[in-house]
Order: structure tokens, then C-alpha cells, then sequence
């Protein structure tokens, strides 16, 4: 199981590489730069207007729609990597297995091409 | 590795191809096609049915994941007619009340193709995803008069119960596979004969039951049914009430006596603790009921924990008791919700009890009708209900759960006061104006299920011996 | 094997520590950022068992995906998170007792762990020396288990279906572009030759 661990010793180092200048460029400002906070100064700058409203609005469903529907094919996909590795082990049966549940999703597909939800009236 | 065996499976897979075409019909020929694709899903059904009625192959496939035997061929017989009446039942409303999707016939396949994955389950992970795909079809059902407040609500209330409980039935199972170190039932019950019991497999058993009393609407996982019941068109309440039913009991029934079978000690209490509230619950809280929805949803409450009854029983004659009340249960159900569906005035339908008054008056069969079904439904005497509420005390009796069938016994009682109000209401008050006339599918599906609630000391005797066979295939 | 506990202690620590913070965050937005930690340090966990494709997947599908519809979710509801929180004080006691309860259930189930040693690591699919974690999966998922594998594609279907059937609206009277149209259009069915009579006009 040590080997398991050896194999991602790139990516720990990376990580703590990553996490050790995202910190010190987070922190290092406290110490190092000058503050002489006003209220005038830490407010938000629309224009020259004063802010209209909360930067937080409604959302249209349809991001919704769209990421619930790119969710979906990300899982299809998922499905594929193991397919790909054993592809020469699993013979014909594995591969027909496969290109019905690709089928069972294209005609998923086919339905929302049809119904429009790809398009962005 | 050679194509494991699909004869087994064959009309769910023919109901999964069909709902499939059924969708790109509907998808390429628009909005308009709602009815072709409801007569599409009905027809398909009817096959599915025919299959298992005249030519039902047993036996077990897809390396024991999957079985069908005698006990699963039945369920789904149930489950296929409760589907199926669900859309007949749908089409004059959809006509009306501009319901008519595509999509909904096409869900309600969709979903009892997961039913059919549940009965035979026989394996966990069969179990869930049977769970899901009924499930996820249902959620969507619920909520799919989506411009309503009401059906969005049931909708989503639906969904975040369903997934909760979905997530506890996941726990349970991984706690059993922890524990046992198998998924299928088989393995299951051979390893915890080998072991016994032991603390970390209860749990693993309390969390599954909890997630699937939740899908049978079982106390004191019931708080959804009354909103979703109420909130959803009632044609969806119809199939609600029916065809998932009988599938979550069917699962709940396998995976206890199949995969828990060796200590059924362990978890009687929990099905009889279940039961019990169920029937009181049931009992007490559909009394202040107005909505004639609401109190088919604590009345359905009340139905389930009866049913759990034999379950308790966990004998061959428990089992078959739990088959014969769910089979009563579907007919007398869907012969109330074709009355239901049949209470429509000139400006739509009323859902109200008391706009019932005076109807032996102005339409007396169906009021006659009605009546009966009402009064089986308490269990009056030589009608259906009755006898199913007799097979399950029985059962218990006999198992030694006397003060279970006593509290039964006692709760049925007291919910005999709301169905008897029902009809109170409809023969001693001052009428009101008559309904629309019925039109001709309704009318169908309550006299058949008045034949049969009426008729039912008369066939008792094939459809007991179909139970028993059904029931024997699990032992 | 010190190495090994100490990151699992790492993982699990953090983990725990962000799952909490997802519910007590005043931001929603920083629930969401909080649970993509979980989600990740989950992935760490399940790296140190061995289930190498289980944890790529989750950073894949979980923080990919599913995170970003979680934000989605967050920015569509515009719900006042703080007044919804009025009665989190309020529950807060019965919320505590039930958790404490659950937690005690679940101390108690460690507890009991008294299976037969025989068991562990036997599964209903033993993992073998050869071959990648991934491999392993693909040999059995296909094959094996083909009825799984088509079921979850069946409840993917119904998840689009649902999908679009709960959330699709299309506008009333937006024109769209018809390419294959636009292609097809010659001259015969674009311009109409019209003979105008002198002085009359068109």
C-alpha cells in the first residue's frame, strides 16, 4: 500500500507547493502592505452610481437545465474509461453491452434535440 | 462471458424498448401524440401482461441478480394492472384539465419497468436501482403540472423525503454488505445463518426498512403522503396509490424473508412496531379529514400497515396474506379513485367530501357503488376488504402475534368511522348538484372493481390458490 | 504505514471539519465552495483504500459537475439564507439531542463489529493482484454485471427526461434561425416576378 502512496507523491508535493504560495501570497499582504481602510473606499464602484441592488440575483432555470443535462453525459462518459481499458479483455458481449447503454442515451438525446433544449431561444 | 439468459426478463425489456420508441414517437410527432402514446403504454402493458399470465419463464438470471418466480410473477401482474388502469384513468382528465404530455405515459412505463426491477430484485444493488428508476420517474409524475403551486410542492416534497429515505436504505445496505460480505440475498442469508446476528447488520436492517417503509408510505415515514396525495392531479394520486405500492411491499417482502430470512426475530419488532403505528396513525388521523384525497392517503396509510401485519407474521401463511391484501387493496383503490375522478362539476373537478351530499340521489349506482367500495374498505362482512384484513389477523394469530392482530382488530374499528361518514354523507344529506356524467373508462374500472369487491367469496378460491403457490416459491 | 494514517487522519479531519462548515457557512456560496472541499478530500479517502477510479471519478462527476450545478442551484433560489437561518437557534436543542443519539447508534455499531475475519476482503468480487483498480471495474461491470450497467442507464434516461419535461420553457415568439432552410431556399421560392402596369404602382 506504501507504493500506492509513492505513485502520488508528484501530486502531494504539488499540493503542498500549490497550498504553500497560495497561503503566502494570501498572507503575506497583511504584513507587508499598507491599510488606511474608509468606508468610501471599501465600497462597491458601480459607475459612479451608488450599488442598485445585491449582486445576487435570479438565475434563469435554463443554466439549471443545462448543467443537470451536461451532468448526465459527464456520467456517460465516466462509463467509458473502464470500457476503454478492458476493451480487448471483455470481447463482443462487453462491447455490445456498451452500445446499448450508448443507444439508451442517444435516444435520450434525440429527444432533447427534438424538444429544443439545446437551443438558447 | 456468453449473454446471460434474458428470457426471465423479457417484458421488462420489451417495456423499456417500448417506452424508448414510445418517447421518439412522441418527440417527432409533438404534443399532439399524447393519446396515441397513451394507448401505445396501455397496449405495451397489456403485452408485458400476457407474458407473464400465459408464459411466464422462471428462473434466475444476470449471475443472480435477477429472478423470477412464481411469488415476483404475481406481484408484477398486480403492478402491470395498476400501471395500466393508471393511464386508462388519466385520458378523459388529460383531455380536460389540458394534462395531455407525452412524457407522462412514457414516465409511468419508465417507472413500472423499475417496479419490475424491484419485485425481482435479488440482489441489493438490483434492489436500488429498481428504487431509483421507479422513484425518479415518480418524482417527476408528481410534480408534472408544473405551472400548479400545489403539484410543484408535492413535487418537490416528494423528492426530498424520496432521497433522504433513498439515502438510508443505501446506508442499510452497505452496513449489510459490511457485515455479511455479500450484496445478494442468497449470500446474505447464508452468511448471517453461518454468524448469526449482530448489532452492526441490525442497523444495517433498520436503515433499510426505514427506506423502504418510506416508499410504502408506512408511520413514521409518512409525512409525504397526505401533500403528495393531495397536491399532484389525481390521476397521478390514482397511479400513486396503486402500482408502487404493491412494488415497495413486494421488495420489502423479499428482502426480509429471501435476504434476512435467518433472523427474522431481529426484524419482526421493527415490522410490527411499523405496522402497528401505521394502522393507528391510519385510524386516527384521516377522522378530521375534509379533502376526499387526503383521507385516501391516511387511509392508504392505514391499508399498509395492515398489510405489514402478515408481514410480521414472516410465515409461508403471512406471505400470502400480504399478497391477497395488496391485490384486495389495488382493486378497492382504483375503484375509489375512478369515483374520485368522477367528481367533476361544469368548472372542474372538487375534491371536497361533503360535495358527495345527496348522491344516491342524483347518480344512485355510483353512489351505490362507492358505498360498497367504502364499506369494504372498513371491512364490513363477505366484501373483499374483509377477507384481506381476515387472511392478515389470521396469520398473525397463528404466528403468535395476537396482541398484533388485537390492535388491528381495534384500528379498524375506529377507521370504520370515516369510511362510514363517507357514505352518511351521501345518503342522508341534502343533495347537492349532480357530476358530469362518467365518462365510459371510469365507468369500467369501478364496475370492475365493484364485481370484484362484491363478488370476491366467490373467486376467493383460485386467487388463494395462486397467493399460496406465489407465497411457497419463497420458502 | 504511520504515512498512510497520517493522511488518512488529514483527509478524514478535513473533511469533517468543511462538511460542517457547508452548514454553518453564512454564505451559501461558500457552502457550496466548502462542500467541493469535502467532495475532494472524500476523493483522498477513497485514493487511500485503493479505489483509485472511485476517487478520479468523484473529482471528475462531484466537483466537476455537480458542484457547479449546486452553484447554479444557489444563485436561482435568491433565498434570504439569513432569515431562513431565525430558526436554526430555535431547533438547535432537539437537533443536537437527535444527532447525539445517532452518534452514539453509530459508536455502538463500531462497537459491535464482531464478524467473522474470514469475511473481510472477500466481497462479492474479490479484488486480484493483477491489473489497475480501473481494470478491475471494466472486467466485471460489463459483463457481469450488464444488468446494472444498463438499469443505470435506463435511470439516466428518465433523469433527461425529467429533466426537460420539469424545467423546459420555450419563449413565445422568438424567430429562430432554420439553417438547413436558409439552404434549401432557390429563386423560385424567394422572388416573385410581378409585371407592374405603368402609372398603376405595385
Amino acid at each position: 500500500m506504501n507504493d500506492l502512496l509513492s505513485n502520488y507523491l508528484p501530486i502531494a508535493v504539488f499540493i503542498g507547493v500549490a497550498a504553500v504560495i497560495g497561503l503566502a501570497l494570501l498572507i503575506a499582504p497583511f504584513a507587508v502592505a499598507y491599510k488606511s481602510p474608509d468606508p468610501e473606499k471599501l465600497s462597491a464602484y458601480e459607475c459612479g452610481f451608488n450599488a442598485f441592488d445585491d449582486a445576487r440575483m435570479k438565475f434563469d432555470v435554463r443554466f439549471y437545465l443545462v448543467s443537470i443535462l451536461f451532468i448526465i453525459f459527464d456520467l456517460e462518459v465516466a462509463f467509458l474509461f473502464p470500457w476503454a481499458t478492458v476493451f480487448g479483455d471483455i470481447g463482443w458481449f462487453g462491447f455490445w453491452s456498451m452500445m446499448v447503454f450508448l443507444g439508451v442515451l442517444t435516444i435520450g438525446f434525440v429527444y432533447e434535440w427534438k424538444k429544443g433544449a439545446l437551443e438558447w431561444d | 462471458m456468453a449473454l446471460p439468459a434474458l428470457s426471465p426478463a423479457l417484458p421488462e425489456i420489451l417495456l423499456a424498448v417500448g417506452a424508448m420508441a414510445l418517447l421518439m414517437f412522441g418527440a417527432f410527432a409533438g404534443e399532439k401524440s399524447s393519446r396515441t402514446v397513451s394507448f401505445g403504454a396501455m397496449g405495451l402493458i397489456a403485452v408485458a401482461f400476457l407474458m407473464l399470465l400465459v408464459a411466464p419463464k422462471y428462473g434466475t438470471t444476470f449471475s443472480g441478480a435477477y429472478v423470477l418466480d412464481p411469488f415476483a410473477r404475481l406481484m408484477k401482474l398486480l403492478a402491470l394492472a395498476g400501471s395500466g388502469f393508471a393511464i386508462l384513468m388519466s385520458l378523459d382528465f388529460a383531455r380536460r384539465e389540458k394534462f395531455d404530455r407525452f412524457e407522462y405515459p412514457v414516465l409511468i412505463l419508465l417507472a413500472t419497468v423499475g417496479m419490475m426491477v424491484m419485485i425481482s430484485a435479488n440482489d441489493l444493488i438490483s434492489l436500488y436501482l429498481g428504487l431509483e428508476l421507479q422513484s425518479l420517474a415518480l418524482y417527476v409524475i408528481a410534480a408534472i403540472d408544473r405551472d400548479n403551486v400545489r403539484s410543484t410542492e408535492a413535487g418537490l416534497k416528494y423528492f426530498v423525503l424520496g432521497a433522504l429515505s433513498s439515502g438510508m436504505l443505501l446506508y442499510g445496505a452497505s452496513l449489510t454488505y459490511g457485515f455479511t460480505g455479500h450484496t445478494d440475498f442468497a449470500g446474505i442469508a447464508a452468511a448471517l445463518k453461518a454468524h448469526g446476528s449482530s448489532l452492526g447488520i441490525v442497523f444495517g436492517i433498520v436503515f433499510v426498512l426505514a427506506g423502504l417503509a418510506f416508499k410504502i408510505s408506512a408511520v413514521p415515514f409518512h409525512m409525504w403522503t397526505p401533500d403528495v396525495y393531495e397536491g399532484a392531479p389525481t390521476p397521478v394520486t390514482t397511479f400513486f396509490a396503486g402500482a408502487p405500492k404493491i412494488a415497495a411491499a413486494a421488495l420489502m417482502v423479499r428482502v426480509v424473508i429471501d435476504g434476512y430470512g435467518p433472523i427474522a426475530k431481529d426484524w419482526q419488532q421493527i415490522v410490527v412496531f411499523i405496522s402497528i403505528a401505521s394502522m393507528v396513525l391510519g385510524a386516527f388521523a384521516a377522522i378530521g379529514q375534509r379533502n376526499i384525497k387526503r383521507l385516501m392517503a391516511y387511509s392508504s396509510i392505514g391499508h399498509m400497515g395492515y398489510a405489514l401485519v402478515g408481514l410480521a407474521a414472516g410465515t409461508q401463511q403471512g406471505v400470502e396474506s400480504v399478497i391477497l391484501y395488496v391485490a384486495i387493496y389495488l382493486a378497492m383503490t382504483l375503484g375509489t379513485f375512478a369515483c374520485i375522478l368522477a367528481m367533476r362539476r361544469k368548472d372542474g373537478p372538487v375534491e371536497d367530501i361533503g360535495e358527495l351530499a345527496g348522491l344516491s340521489r342524483t347518480s344512485p349506482v355510483l353512489a351505490f357503488l362507492l358505498a360498497m367500495l367504502m364499506f369494504s374498505l372498513a371491512g364490513i362482512p363477505v366484501l373483499a376488504g374483509f377477507f384481506a384484513k381476515l387472511y392478515v389477523f389470521m396469520a398473525a394469530v397463528k404466528a403468535g402475534l395476537l396482541g398484533l392482530a388485537i390492535v388491528g382488530a381495534l384500528a379498524s374499528v375506529v377507521g370504520a368511522f370515516y369510511y362510514l361518514r363517507v357514505i352518511k354523507i351521501m345518503y342522508f344529506d341534502e343533495p347537492k348538484p349532480a357530476f358530469e356524467p362518467m365518462p365510459l373508462e371510469l365507468k369500467v374500472v369501478l364496475g370492475l372493481s365493484g364485481l370484484f369487491v362484491l363478488g370476491y367469496v366467490l373467486i376467493a378460491n383460485p386467487i388463494g390458490t395462486a397467493a399460496t403457490t406465489a407465497a411457497a416459491s419463497l420458502f | 504505514m504511520v504515512l498512510k494514517a497520517l493522511f488518512f487522519y488529514l483527509f478524514a479531519a478535513v473533511t469533517v471539519a468543511s462538511a460542517f462548515m457547508v452548514i454553518s457557512a453564512r454564505n451559501p456560496v461558500h457552502s457550496v465552495l466548502f462542500l467541493i472541499l469535502a467532495f475532494i478530500n472524500a476523493a483522498g479517502l477513497f485514493l487511500l483504500v485503493g479505489a483509485e477510479f472511485l476517487a478520479m471519478i468523484l473529482v471528475v462527476v462531484y466537483v466537476g459537475a455537480v458542484a457547479v450545478l449546486f452553484l447554479f442551484v444557489v444563485m436561482m433560489l435568491d433565498v434570504d439564507f439569513v432569515e431562513l437561518r431565525q430558526g436554526f437557534l430555535q431547533y438547535l436543542p432537539i437537533g443536537s439531542v437527535l444527532g447525539a443519539v445517532l452518534l452514539v447508534e453509530l459508536l455502538m455499531v463500531l462497537g459491535g463489529w464482531a464478524i467473522d475475519p474470514g469475511l473481510v476482503g472477500k466481497g462479492a468480487v474479490p479484488i486480484t493482484a493483477t491489473g489497475s483498480n480501473i481494470e478491475q471495474i471494466g472486467t466485471v461491470l460489463y459483463t457481469k454485471y450488464v444488468f446494472f450497467f444498463q438499469a443505470s442507464g435506463l435511470v439516466l434516461l428518465v433523469a433527461m427526461v425529467g429533466a426537460i419535461v420539469l424545467t423546459l420553457r420555450h419563449k413565445e415568439g422568438v424567430r429562430r434561425q432554420d439553417i438547413s432552410r436558409q439552404v434549401a431556399r432557390g429563386p423560385a421560392s424567394s422572388i416573385e416576378v410581378v409585371s407592374v402596369e405603368t402609372g398603376k404602382g405595385l
